[in-house]
């Protein structure tokens, strides 16, 4: 899901990277207020977390890879605005170190899978598992639909983004600038990797290390971030 | 405290070569080459924009001069150098903005 430079126009790229830039001063303004000293370790974990995770790629059954991210385990222990900060540090160093996603692309990146997957994860978890008792199977079934869905909604985003390419961009012979394929081809592919396999790795994932960190008493950032604690301010 | 979460995550970064066994790329990430070889040519755009910057390491592969890591090697490699950035980038982020709520406090 990290688009490369040269996928998306650079005015497809400005466009999301200036939706992001008021999401990051959002996510550092809330961060300012509601961020527990001691817990600075665990988001910077989680920033790793989500980096290493990526690194596993799954097969595809189109001959295709693709991987999960962990935003929706991150929005869930560390609220949402935290999981913006973590994942956009793990996809710059990616960009910026790796080239796995593009400089340029950054902003679409950041859009879709630091923001867009972890707030999808985070209100998936809220509507299902809000109030359930820690470790409850309700819980936990609220945690891999968060990891589900979230991942997948991402995907549509990215899909989205490549699918309109052709019809804006195009050489004054016809030929596609940027990604060449349409809507038509874009979504079926990346809804394919994404329903039948990332998704469910990405549920598994959120749920296997949320009964982890339930079981070592962290407290989760669903409560601490809501917003009655920012009023206080 | 945490430390139970840093073996899972050093667990993480050694076994990371297992992410190469899924052969191929992913979708929407083809090089010039894939393309070329599957659409018949390369998009103006993608062969203008997808050289400008080169990585450091690029697609986790790492040479060092002449010296070139294997691919497993260079995936745990990246792996463990990607953390390490990661994690001081991410601690230095929110130390910043802690600072500088701590400056409000004491200011009002």
């Amino acid at each position: 899901m990290h688009i490369p430079d040269g996928y998306l126009s650079p005015s497809t790229c400005a466009v999301l990277g200036a939706v992001m830039a008021p999401v990051w001063y959002r996510a550092s303004y809330k961060l300012k207020y509601t961020l527990d000293a001691a817990r600075v370790p665990l988001l910077a974990m989680g920033a790793v977390f989500s980096f290493l995770i990526m690194l596993f790629n799954v097969p595809i059954p189109d001959g295709t890879t693709a991987h999960a991210v962990g935003a929706s385990l991150l929005a869930i222990v560390l609220g949402p605005w935290a999981a913006v900060i973590a994942l956009s540090v793990a996809l710059f160093i990616q960009a910026l170190v790796f080239g796995d996603g593009g400089i340029l692309a950054f902003g679409a990146n950041t859009f879709n899978m630091a923001f867009i997957a972890p707030f999808a994860g985070y209100y998936t978890y809220a509507l299902l598992g809000k109030g359930a008792k820690p470790g409850a199977k309700r819980q936990l079934t609220a945690a891999f639909a968060a990891g589900y869905i979230s991942i997948n909604i991402a995907a549509l985003a990215a899909a989205l983004e490549f699918g309109c390419q052709p019809l804006l961009f195009t050489a004054a012979d016809g030929t596609p600038l940027y990604c060449p394929y349409g809507f038509s081809v874009t979504i079926p592919a990346m809804m394919l990797a994404h329903l039948t396999v990332a998704g469910l790795v990405e549920g598994f994932i959120t749920l296997i290390a949320l009964k982890c960190i339930i079981h070592a008493e962290i407290p989760l950032g669903l409560e601490k971030t809501d917003k009655e604690e920012i009023q206080d301010v | 405290m945490y430390k139970r979460f840093w073996l899972a995550l050093l667990a993480l970064a050694l076994l990371s070569p297992l992410g190469l066994i899924a052969d191929g790329t992913a979708w929407g990430e083809w090089d010039g080459k894939e393309l070329q070889s599957s659409l018949g040519f390369v998009p103006e755009g993608i062969e203008h924009f997808s050289q400008w910057q080169q990585a450091l390491f690029p697609d986790y592969t790492v040479s060092i001069g002449r010296m070139a890591l294997s691919q497993a090697a260079g995936y745990v490699f990246s792996a463990v150098v990607g953390s390490v950035l990661i994690y001081a980038i991410s601690m230095l982020i929110t130390k910043f903005m802690l600072r500088h709520k701590n400056k409000t406090v004491i200011n009002e």
